[in-house]
C-alpha cells in the first residue's frame, strides 16, 4: 500500500516536471496570445481546456503555468536547503553556544507565519517572481536548519564518529563524510516536503498579485482572474485549482513514500 | 462569522419592517475616499461621496452634465462676460450651525487659490480676480478674462462652500451646507450619512445612507447577491452581469461616463517625443477588441474627450487598428523590434488587466511591454509629480471636459505645444458659444495629430441596484452619487 502511494506520488510528480518541460519548448498555443475572437470558449478540439477572457488557451497557461510553480520552488529549496543544511550540520556539530544561537534564531523564524511574512516582503520588495522565491527561500531556510540539527546530533554520538575523529579528522570532513550521508533521506523527504509548500505559498503569492507577473502565466493568478467568472465560466477557476492540487498531492505522496522507504526506523516505529 | 449573523438578524428586522417603505441605502464603491475634503486635493472616491450630499457650491451639476442653481437662486452676467452676480440662499446653514452668506463665498474662493492651498483643481478658480460682497445675500464675482465653463466650474465637487469654522477638519469630519450631514466614518469599511432636517432646499426621501468600501470584485458581486448593498453605482464585476440581469431583484444600467482611459505616455522620454512612435502604438492598438477583451462596455474614443461632451468630434477612425502601419512607423523612427518600454499600472482592472491584453498588442508589433504594477501612492508619487519617471501608463481621468491639461505648464504627459496653448487661450475667452464648439473640435484635432497619448475608451458607468430604487443617475457626467433625488418605490 506504502510502495503503491509512492509510485502514484512519483508518477505524478513526473508528469508535473514533464509538462514543465516541455512547456519550455512547445505549448498548443503561445501562452501569452490573446484571440479575442474566441474569448471564454468552452472545450473543444481546439482548445482543450477551453480559453480564457482574453482568449488565451487554457491548457497552454496550465502548461506555461507550471514552469513558473516549478522554477520557483526548486529555488526557493534550494536556497532554503542550502543555507539550511549547513547551518543545521554547524549547530550539530559545534554544540554549546552556537547551538543555542542557530536554534534560537530558528525559533524566532518559525514564530512568524510564514505565507504572511512571504506577503510582507514581496510587498515591501516589489512583486515578481525573484522575490518570491527570495520570501518563500527564507522561510526553507530554518526548516531544514532544525531537520539537519536534530538528525545529525544522534549521528554525532555514534562511535564511527569518534573513530574518525581519533583518526584526525576535521568537522567539516566528518560532515561531509559521515553525517550528511547518513541523515541525506530525512533531508530528501523534507525537500519534497518543503516543495509541495513551495508551490502552494508560490500559487498563493501570486493569487494576491504578489507572486510571477504577467505575461508569464502562473496557477495561482488564473485563479484569481476566474475569480468573477465563476458563473460564466467555472472550468476556469477549476482547472488551474486542479493543477495546484495534483502537484502538491503528488510531492506529497511522493514524500510519504519515500519517507517509508529510506528511513527504515521511521517504518518500524509505525 | 459574528459579522454574518448581525447581517442575517439586521435582514429579518429590515423585513419586519419593510412594509412602512424603506428610507436607508447602502452603496456600495470599489475605492475609499483618502479623506472627506473635496477641496483638499480630492480623489474621485472623496467627490463620489460627500459632492452635492455633504457639500454644496453656487451651482451644481445634475446628471446630464447640465449647470443648475444650487446654494445661488440665480444669477446675471455682465455683457463683456466679466461680472457675474450671484443671488444667493442665506437661509442655508452649515451643519454646525454657522451662517451661509457671500462672507463664505469670498472665504471659499480666496482659500482655494492662497499659497497654503491643496485644492486638486486650483485652474477651475484661476480666473477669478476678486470676490465681492455687496451685501450677504448677493456675492459679485469678476473675472480677469471670460471664461467659457466658469459656471460649469464652480459647480464641481472641487469649488463647493466651506465654513471658515469648520474648514480645518473638513479632511476628517466634513460640515457642508448640503442635504446629508456626516455621521462616521468606519476606516476600511463604511461611511455613514445622515438626513440634514435642518436642510434649506426640499427634504429627501432617504433617511440615512451608508458608503460601503468593497475594494474586491468578486466580494462586490456577493454582496449584491447576497442584498447587503443596495446599489453599486460604478460596478467593478462587469462579467457578472449576465447573472444579474437574469434576476428579477436587481437592475442593471450601462450608462456613460466622462472617464477617459488612455495610455498615457511620457512626451519627454525618448523615443515618445517621436510622434512617429506616439502613433506607431497607436495603430497597434485594437481599442474595440481592448474593449472586448476586458468586457467593461467601454467606448472607443479618439483624443482626450468622450462621445456626450460639449463638441465633441469623432476621431476613431484617426488610427485604426493596423500593425503593418505601426511597424513602417517604428521602423521609419529607428525603433528596432525587440525595443523594451515599461507599463507602469496602477490597481483598476482597466490598467492592470488592460495592460496584460495592449502588452501583448505592442508584442504583435514587435515592442516588448514590461508590466510593472504599482499602489495608487506610488503612482500619484512617482507618475504624476513633476520627475514623472515612467514610459508609459494606463489611466483613466474622470474630470469631465478637461481638455487644459494638455495647456498647462506642467502635466505629467509632458506634452509642450505652442499651438494647442494658443488655441485652448482662444477657447477660454470665446464667450460665442458657436466659435467654443469650432474650437473645442480644433482642440480635439490638435490632440489627435500630435497623439500625445494613446486615446482608448471612455469608460461606462457599470451600475447594478435592487429593483425598486429610484432616482440613481444612469450616467456620470462628473464624480458623484446625490442621495438627495433617491427614494424606494412603494
Amino acid at each position: 500500500m506504502k510502495r503503491l502511494n509512492l509510485w502514484i506520488g512519483a508518477a505524478i510528480s513526473l508528469c508535473v516536471l514533464a509538462t514543465a518541460l516541455v512547456a519550455l519548448v512547445w505549448t498548443p498555443y503561445p501562452p501569452a496570445k490573446l484571440d479575442i475572437l474566441h474569448k471564454l470558449a468552452p472545450t473543444s478540439a481546439a482548445h482543450w481546456l477551453g480559453t480564457d477572457p482574453f482568449g488565451r488557451d487554457v491548457l497552454s497557461m496550465i502548461m506555461a503555468g507550471a514552469q513558473a510553480s516549478l522554477s520557483v520552488s526548486v529555488i526557493a529549496v534550494g536556497l532554503g536547503a542550502g543555507l539550511g543544511i549547513p547551518l543545521g550540520a554547524l549547530a550539530a556539530a559545534r554544540g554549546g553556544w552556537v547551538d543555542d544561537l542557530v536554534m534560537r534564531a530558528t525559533d524566532l523564524a518559525f514564530a512568524f507565519p510564514a505565507l504572511l511574512t512571504a506577503v510582507m516582503i514581496t510587498a515591501l520588495a516589489g512583486p515578481g517572481a525573484g522575490n518570491a522565491m527570495l520570501a518563500i527561500g527564507i522561510f526553507n531556510i530554518p526548516v531544514f536548519a532544525r531537520v539537519t540539527r536534530g538528525a545529525a546530533r544522534p549521528v554525532w554520538q555514534r562511535e564511527f564518529i569518534l573513530a574518525a575523529r581519533t583518526s584526525g579528522r576535521g568537522d567539516v570532513a566528518i560532515t561531509l563524510r559521515h553525517v550528511l550521508p547518513n541523515i541525506a533521506a530525512i533531508l530528501i523527504v523534507q525537500a519534497t516536503i518543503q516543495f509541495a509548500l513551495g508551490i502552494i505559498a508560490e500559487a498563493g503569492l501570486s493569487y494576491v498579485g504578489l507572486g510571477t507577473q504577467p505575461p508569464q502565466p502562473s496557477w495561482g493568478r488564473m485563479l484569481n482572474d476566474a475569480q468573477t467568472f465563476i458563473y460564466r465560466a467555472p472550468l476556469l477557476a477549476v482547472f488551474p485549482g486542479a493543477a495546484i492540487t495534483l502537484a502538491v498531492l503528488g510531492l506529497n505522496l511522493l514524500g510519504d513514500g519515500l519517507r517509508d522507504v529510506l528511513d527504515p526506523r521511521l517504518r518500524r516505529s509505525r | 462569522m459574528n459579522k454574518i449573523i448581525a447581517a442575517a438578524l439586521a435582514a429579518t428586522l429590515a423585513t419586519g419592517t419593510a412594509q412602512a417603505a424603506k428610507d436607508t441605502l447602502s452603496l456600495g464603491m470599489v475605492l475609499e475616499p483618502p479623506m472627506l475634503d473635496p477641496t483638499g486635493g480630492a480623489a474621485a472616491a472623496t467627490r463620489e461621496v460627500v459632492y452635492q450630499n455633504v457639500f454644496e457650491g453656487l451651482t451644481r451639476i445634475d446628471q446630464n452634465g447640465q449647470v443648475v442653481p444650487a446654494l445661488a437662486k440665480s444669477w446675471t452676467i455682465s455683457g463683456d462676460g466679466l461680472v457675474y452676480i450671484f443671488a444667493l440662499h442665506t437661509e442655508a446653514k452649515f451643519h454646525d450651525g454657522a451662517a451661509f452668506d457671500c462672507s463664505v463665498v469670498k472665504f471659499t474662493y480666496e482659500r482655494a487659490v492662497a499659497p497654503d492651498s491643496t485644492n486638486a483643481q486650483k485652474g477651475l478658480f484661476e480666473a477669478i480676480a476678486k470676490t465681492e460682497c455687496p451685501d450677504p445675500a448677493t456675492a459679485v464675482v469678476t473675472l480677469k478674462r471670460p471664461t467659457a465653463r466658469f459656471l460649469f466650474n464652480i459647480g464641481f465637487s472641487d469649488t463647493v462652500m466651506i465654513g471658515p469654522a469648520s474648514a480645518a477638519g473638513n479632511k476628517t469630519n466634513p460640515v457642508g451646507t448640503g442635504p446629508y450631514l456626516f455621521k462616521r466614518w468606519v476606516k476600511g469599511d463604511r461611511v455613514e450619512l445622515a438626513r440634514n432636517e435642518a436642510y434649506w432646499g426640499a427634504k429627501p426621501a432617504i433617511a440615512s445612507v451608508t458608503f460601503r468600501f468593497v475594494a474586491d470584485p468578486s466580494a462586490a458581486a456577493a454582496a449584491m447577491l447576497a442584498g447587503d448593498i443596495d446599489a453599486f453605482p460604478l460596478f467593478p464585476a462587469p462579467e457578472t452581469l449576465d447573472q444579474f440581469r437574469a434576476d428579477k431583484r436587481f437592475t442593471v444600467n450601462i450608462g456613460t461616463t466622462a472617464g477617459k482611459t488612455i495610455l498615457a505616455l511620457n512626451n519627454a522620454r525618448k523615443p515618445f517625443d517621436d510622434v512617429r512612435v506616439r502613433r506607431a502604438l497607436a495603430y497597434a492598438i485594437d481599442r474595440k477588441a481592448l474593449v472586448d477583451a476586458l468586457g467593461n462596455y467601454g467606448t472607443p474614443i479618439g483624443s482626450h474627450y468622450v462621445p456626450g461632451d460639449v463638441g465633441y468630434v469623432d476621431l476613431t477612425g484617426a488610427y485604426p487598428y493596423d500593425p503593418a502601419k505601426a511597424k513602417a512607423l517604428l521602423a521609419e523612427a529607428g525603433i528596432k523590434p525587440g525595443f523594451t518600454m515599461t507599463l507602469r499600472l496602477p490597481p483598476p482592472p482597466y490598467a492592470r488587466r488592460g495592460g496584460e491584453v495592449i502588452a501583448a498588442m505592442l508584442e504583435q508589433v514587435g515592442i516588448v511591454a514590461k508590466q510593472e504594477p504599482i499602489e495608487w501612492a506610488q503612482w500619484l508619487d512617482q507618475v504624476f509629480k513633476p520627475q514623472t519617471d515612467y514610459d508609459a501608463t494606463i489611466i483613466a481621468h474622470v474630470e469631465p471636459g478637461d481638455l487644459d491639461v494638455y495647456a498647462r505648464d506642467f502635466y505629467y504627459y509632458n506634452y509642450k505645444s505652442d499651438e494647442y496653448r494658443a488655441t485652448f487661450k482662444q477657447y477660454v475667452e470665446t464667450v460665442d458659444p458657436a466659435k467654443q464648439v469650432t474650437l473645442l473640435g480644433d482642440l480635439q484635432r490638435i490632440l489627435s495629430r500630435d497623439e500625445p497619448n494613446v486615446y482608448l475608451y471612455a469608460l461606462a458607468k457599470v451600475s447594478v441596484w435592487k429593483a425598486g430604487l429610484r432616482g440613481m443617475w444612469p450616467n456620470q457626467p462628473v464624480p458623484a452619487n446625490p442621495i438627495a433625488g433617491i427614494s424606494w418605490a412603494e
